[in-house]
């Protein structure tokens, strides 16, 4: 058992009455990994998603990993480095050149012989160069902007296609928002993180290396003097880094954490002013905001001092180049123009090292979301199955489609379902289902009632094969469902969820979602008979109403009939009804409960509620009790034996006194 | 709107400010004056021959970049502490006007919205303030200055600097012009990039259910390519932009060298005037590259500062009343109240009177979307009426104080929420100074005390956020438990009972009996067999009342209570 369940099993003396609890089917829904002992001081959530990758080997994996993704566009890539190497080529030599150009300016005004010619020719060559590094410059970039930007759509796409083949457990509360922000924030971050970085990197390196070359070449004694820049540099850039490298943990925590508080006080909003709370909640936040000040600021300032020393250390070394340098000229070992060209050069060598020392933090949190992201990829899916998933490589979306509407394609059989000795648990050892059997015939309705912790949803998450049975079998018209594709199975099916999940959209488009091809009429049709048809057409745009943000603008009860609409147009032959109508009033239930015979026409029906009045109808009533079927039949040869069905019908209808003022709705 | 939030915040903070702007201005003066040293190092101490003359200008330059770098910390420091200052203000800002909204209001932005424009909105505007006083300040300073020192150092040969400006000037205008409108379109792309993977994740399940991978895939495909190749042109934007720039100021340089390399020839240039050009002309480009990554941020914080201000110009339509005088009792009383959200055609209630007596149980009844939850958020004003009053011991709820108010009543919501924390500290919320012993006396008689008593840590148990740890049952009893500890004279409880088992439910209502004997106790239900006991029933039709009485009046009067309760007691029938 699950920690919520046990929990709960104390509830299990009555009937689970009103909405199942979201934790319980939460902790229904968990395969084997959350449960290694089962023990009850487990309720909280044991998951720490926020907890980033430690340690560097990781980093270099994950680095590595990374620029595995860049493969497609190797030789993109490799146009990259060749642009670049050409670039900074040019742009080394240009500033030579034009040391050149003085030189000859300067023999002009010191030894009076000025060659404009020559100067002509040089400064031409200049622009050419200059000219040249410009467009390598703009090919290199648009390379990198071309393979970065095609490496966050693989990204992207990969993670999106990951969503479909993750077991449910991935989607419960605790868990959504750290996949959605893992799918949205830390893609971004890694793309942008991956441009800059690309772009930069490469240019810095190859750039620093050019200078170097030329700078040796000029004076090697001056060179000297540049290089001790680096070890001083390195010895002011990497404590500080460190430094706020903690800080910025830090502040990353602190947002996490005045995230919390705020999500909290705002969603308990209510809560908190009736119990006139307002004021500790109030000081609860300006504690945690004042904590995230306080580190983000030093995470700042600490960081922030890397650049100005930075600076410092190329204006002195700049100073030292401008001294020596003149003191060389003098000494006759360098030309005026050559000191000009060098001070131009030692520019160039120290701007990329100020921006690699830059680039260190942005390099630290690429990789974590990085990790994130791949965390996300690498996570166990539900068992591949013989037909062909979208699993995580991207395939091509048109093929996955079309396999999607093979699927889709009417299926033969009249829907006959069949449970035969099915025993189920979802950690080793402790059975939530255990030997079931049971047949639906097509046009029967079978009900499953029970208190929480029964097993009913799981009845239903085995038959849409969310999980597969440990032992035992269940055959859908004499097929043994574990050897269709999932795919195959479930278009056979249409389900009502007790989540009614609704999508950004149409009214129209939300009935249609299981029968995209359905004509207006079919449409209407589905709608009256769920009762949807009223009070959609007194929205503003009828069924063209766009429903935002989970359909919110409507009542749950209303989000409950489409979805019972969105199943009756789907025209499957089984139809699974999962505590469909439990926020809908009983009156209008009733309703619906009379419009649904008619669907049920020819179809094998399973209904799952708590309220006994919702299938009271069925032809088929299973009663289960930790698990097994304790009592089946109808209504009234369940209402005859006196067993636990009497015991709940009575704890429901309790009040016998009014009886005799009750008439049938509309009979 | 950005500049409006920033200019206020900003203007709170003048001595920081100003402070930043002239540690700035020395910082960049500095960095100017090292080109003309070198200037002077050349033509005073090479030209000449003087080997002092280099030492001592050399010794003034690094005088020069030693201020430059302490000027640059401590801009640099005052500007993280003055940005993050704000970021904290803006956080703050926003909590207490969230405080002071309504449900209604709250519901209007959205939880999550609300709670992402505290954290990262605020991020946005914090970020782009560091890149404010850090480049901003400077950018202009240098490029003015950059000027300044051309001119000064050769008037004809800044002619190039006045050419080269302006065509700098167009092709950033020309691209930013293009750049922001991309921006802008990229964040929304990403915002919706996000709800589809929102609605499936969500929606996994239903997705699967009905076999509509293939479907969703092309949905988010269609998504991603659309983002991707926003930002591709964005990003081909400006892989082109930094080579054009490039090659203007690169061509500006030769242009230096050629027309002074004549005025030096003339005699109308001194020499070092030459390498101090080229130094300039680097100095402006940087400056222009500053101030374009600030102008390429900006798109992204006035957006956020426009939904940050939205939030803060929201005026709470629920504020203290004045009035002084204190009710008398603790009826509650109803008087054609109605209820309609702005712009909606039809009100959510509309015209509802009735008076529930102290010491009685009045219940609400009526189908999905039939305003009983909306009836009792009136009370505490966790909304407010659009017409009628409301009165408690014969005071209109509007007079009084909110706090005063809300000590008058007891809450347990529809939707059970626990915060963070152990069971103790859930149930003291409202009466924080409650023994032990009152809370189990309340557990019990919330038929909670069973499952506490199981928890290995008892009343110390921890909850987490939402109370998720706990079944619906158990989280609906807790709520109900802490309604009970305030031990307020009116109780509201909106369909507090839907998660328990019907046993459950008869005994928490036996229990409650003695407790509430002399409160008023207003209840909204689904079932009928809660409320038959009640003194008065309402049954709620379109925000109409359109019955009302005790269960046995109203099963002889009202064919829609029938009906309910037929719906619910059908099974009576059946023999």
């Amino acid at each position: 058992m699950t920690p919520e369940q046990a929990l709960d099993a104390e509830t299990a003396a009555g009937i689970e009455a009103g909405a199942e609890a979201p934790a319980a089917r939460d902790a229904r829904d968990q395969p084997l990994v959350d449960t290694p002992s089962g023990g009850r001081n487990q309720s909280l959530p044991v998951v720490s998603p926020e907890e980033p990758p430690k340690g560097a080997r990781i980093h270099w994996r994950t680095a590595r990993r990374l620029l595995g993704l860049l493969r497609p566009s190797r030789w993109r890539m490799a146009g990259v480095i060749a642009a670049t190497c050409a670039f900074v080529a040019l742009n080394v030599a240009a500033p030579k050149l034009l040391g050149d150009a003085t030189d000859v300016v300067v023999a002009g005004a010191v030894g009076g012989n000025f060659n404009q010619a020559e100067l002509a020719a040089l400064l031409a060559l200049v622009s050419v160069l200059y000219l040249g590094a410009s467009v390598f410059s703009w090919i290199q970039g648009s390379l990198t902007a071309v393979a970065v930007q095609g490496l966050g759509y693989g990204l992207r796409a990969s993670v999106e296609r990951k969503l479909h083949v993750l077991p449910s457990s991935h989607f419960d509360e605790q868990h959504r928002g750290d996949v959605l922000s893992r799918a949205t924030n830390d893609v971004d971050n890694v793309a942008q993180a991956l441009n800059q970085l690309l772009n930069q990197l490469i240019m810095s390196l190859l750039m620093l290396t050019g200078a170097l070359a030329m700078m040796l070449w000029l004076s090697p004694v001056l060179a000297v003097i540049a290089l001790v820049s680096v070890p001083v540099s390195t010895l002011i850039t990497v404590p500080v880094a460190r430094r706020s490298q903690a800080h910025f943990t830090e502040q990353w925590a602190g947002t996490g954490d005045l995230h919390a508080r705020l999500e909290e006080s705002v969603t308990g909003h209510e809560v908190l002013k009736a119990f006139g709370r307002q004021e500790e909640a109030a000081a609860a936040f300006r504690e945690g905001n004042d904590k995230l000040f306080r580190a983000s600021a030093r995470a700042q300032y600490v960081s922030g001092v890397v650049q100005p020393l930075m600076v410092f250390v190329s204006n002195l070394n700049y100073i030292a180049v401008a001294v020596v340098g003149a003191l060389q000229v003098l000494a006759g070992a360098l030309t005026i123009g050559g000191l000009q060209a060098f001070v131009q050069f030692s520019r160039l060598f120290s701007q990329p090292m100020g921006q690699i020392g830059g680039m260190l933090t942005l390099v630290q949190s690429c990789l974590v979301s990085a990790g994130r992201v791949f965390e996300l990829l690498d996570s166990p899916e539900i068992e591949a199955e013989d037909a062909p998933q979208p699993a995580g490589k991207p395939t091509d979306p048109a093929a996955a489609a079309a396999a999607a509407a093979a699927a889709l394609a009417p299926q033969g059989g009249s829907g006959r379902v069949v449970f035969d000795h099915v025993s189920f648990g979802y950690s080793p050892g402790s059975p939530v289902v255990q030997d079931l059997s049971f047949t639906g015939e097509p046009g029967q309705t079978v009900a499953i009632v029970g208190s929480t912790g029964a097993g009913k949803t799981t009845v239903v998450n085995l038959l849409m094969r969310f999980y597969d049975p440990d032992s035992g079998r269940i055959t859908v018209d004499g097929a043994d469902t574990t050897e269709m594709s999932r795919d195959e199975l479930r278009a056979r099916i249409g389900t009502v969820l007790q989540d009614a999940w609704l999508f950004t959209g149409s009214v129209r488009d939300n009935i249609a979602y299981g029968r995209p091809d359905a004509g207006d009429d079919e449409i209407a049709a589905a709608a009256r008979a769920s009762h949807v048809d009223q009070f959609v057409r007194a929205l503003p745009g009828g069924y063209t109403t766009m429903l935002g943000n989970d359909g919110d603008s409507l009542s749950r009860g209303q989000r409950q009939l489409i979805s019972i609409a969105r199943a009756h147009l789907a025209g499957r032959n089984i139809l699974v009804l999962d505590e469909a109508t439990s926020s809908v009033d009983s009156r209008t239930e009733a309703q619906i409960r009379h419009a649904m015979r008619e669907l049920r026409q020819g179809r094998t029906s399973f209904v799952i509620a708590h309220r006994l009045s919702t299938v009271r109808d069925a032809d088929l009533i299973l009663v289960m009790d930790h698990g097994r079927i304790v009592e089946q039949g109808t209504h009234q040869q369940l209402m005859a034996k006196g067993g636990l069905y009497l015991k709940m019908y009575e704890a429901q209808f309790a009040r016998r006194e009014h009886r005799n003022d009750v008439r049938e709705p509309g009979e | 709107m950005l500049i409006g939030l920033m200019g206020r915040l900003l203007a709170a903070r003048k001595g920081t400010v100003l402070a930043i702007v002239l540690l700035q201005l020395v910082q960049t003066t500095a960095n100017l004056l090292l080109p003309t040293l070198n200037a002077a190092i050349i033509d005073d101490g090479v030209v000449r021959g003087q080997v002092p003359a280099i030492l001592q200008l050399g010794s003034w330059m690094a005088a020069v970049a030693l201020v430059q770098v302490a000027a640059a910390i401590a801009a640099g420091y005052l500007g993280a502490v003055a940005a993050m200052e704000l970021g904290r203000q803006l956080r703050g800002e926003l909590f207490a006007k969230v405080q002071s909204m309504s449900s209604q209001e709250v519901g209007a932005f959205g939880a999550a919205s609300l709670v992402t424009r505290a954290t990262n909105d605020v991020t946005q505007i914090q970020n782009l303030t560091v890149l404010v006083f850090t480049m901003l300040v400077a950018a202009p300073a240098i490029f003015v200055g950059g000027i300044l020192l051309a001119i000064h150092q050769d008037i004809v040969l800044s002619g190039i600097v006045v050419a080269v400006v302006p065509a700098l000037a167009v092709i950033m205008a020309l691209i930013v012009r293009k750049l922001v409108p991309l921006y802008r379109q990229g964040q929304d792309l990403i915002d919706r990039v996000g709800r589809v993977l929102r609605e499936q994740i969500i929606g996994a399940n239903v997705i699967r259910g009905f076999v509509r991978q293939g479907h969703e895939i092309r949905r988010f495909d269609a998504v991603n390519k659309d983002l991707t190749q926003n930002n591709l042109r964005s990003a081909l934007l400006v892989a082109g932009m930094m080579p054009l720039i490039m090659l203007v100021v690169n061509l500006s340089s030769v242009g230096v060298v050629w027309f002074g390399g004549h005025r030096i020839q003339s005699g109308q240039m001194r020499l070092g005037a030459l390498t101090a050009f080229i130094a300039y002309i680097l100095q402006i480009l940087i400056a222009i590259m500053m101030a374009m990554y600030v102008f390429m941020t900006a798109p992204r914080a006035a957006a956020s500062a426009e939904r940050i201000q939205a939030v803060l110009d929201t005026v709470p339509a629920i504020t203290d009343g004045t009035g002084g005088v204190a009710p008398e009792g603790h009826d509650v009383e109803f008087t054609d109240v109605s209820f309609a959200y702005p712009g909606a055609e039809a009100p959510v209630l509309d015209g509802v009177s009735f008076t529930a007596v102290s010491g009685t149980v009045t219940a609400v009844i009526g189908a999905t979307g039939s305003g009983k939850t909306t009836l009792l958020n009136l009370l505490p004003r966790f909304l407010a009426a659009t017409g009628g009053t409301i009165s408690i011991g014969g005071v209109d709820v509007r007079t009084l104080p909110l706090d005063a108010l809300r000590r008058l009543t007891a809450v347990v919501p529809q939707h059970s929420y626990l915060f963070t924390g152990t069971v103790a500290a859930n149930l003291r919320m409202g009466a924080p100074a409650a023994t032990d012993e009152d809370l189990w006396r309340v557990l019990r008689s919330a038929q909670a005390e069973d499952f506490v008593r199981r928890l290995p840590l008892g009343l110390e148990a921890p909850v987490s956020q939402g109370g998720t740890n706990f079944s619906g049952g158990q989280r609906q009893r807790l709520c109900i438990a802490r309604a009970l500890l305030r031990e307020a004279p009116v109780y509201l409880f909106d369909d507090s009972f839907s998660a328990l088992d019907y046993g459950t439910d008869r005994r928490l209502r036996e229990a409650l009996a003695p407790l509430l004997r002399t409160a008023t106790v207003l209840v909204v239900a689904e079932r009928v067999a809660t409320i038959v006991d009640a003194g008065l029933i309402l049954v709620l039709e379109g925000g109409r009342v359109v019955a009302q009485g005790t269960h046995r009046q109203l099963m002889e009067s009202s064919p829609s209570y029938r009906e309910i309760a037929a719906s619910q007691l059908v099974l009576e029938e059946t023999r």
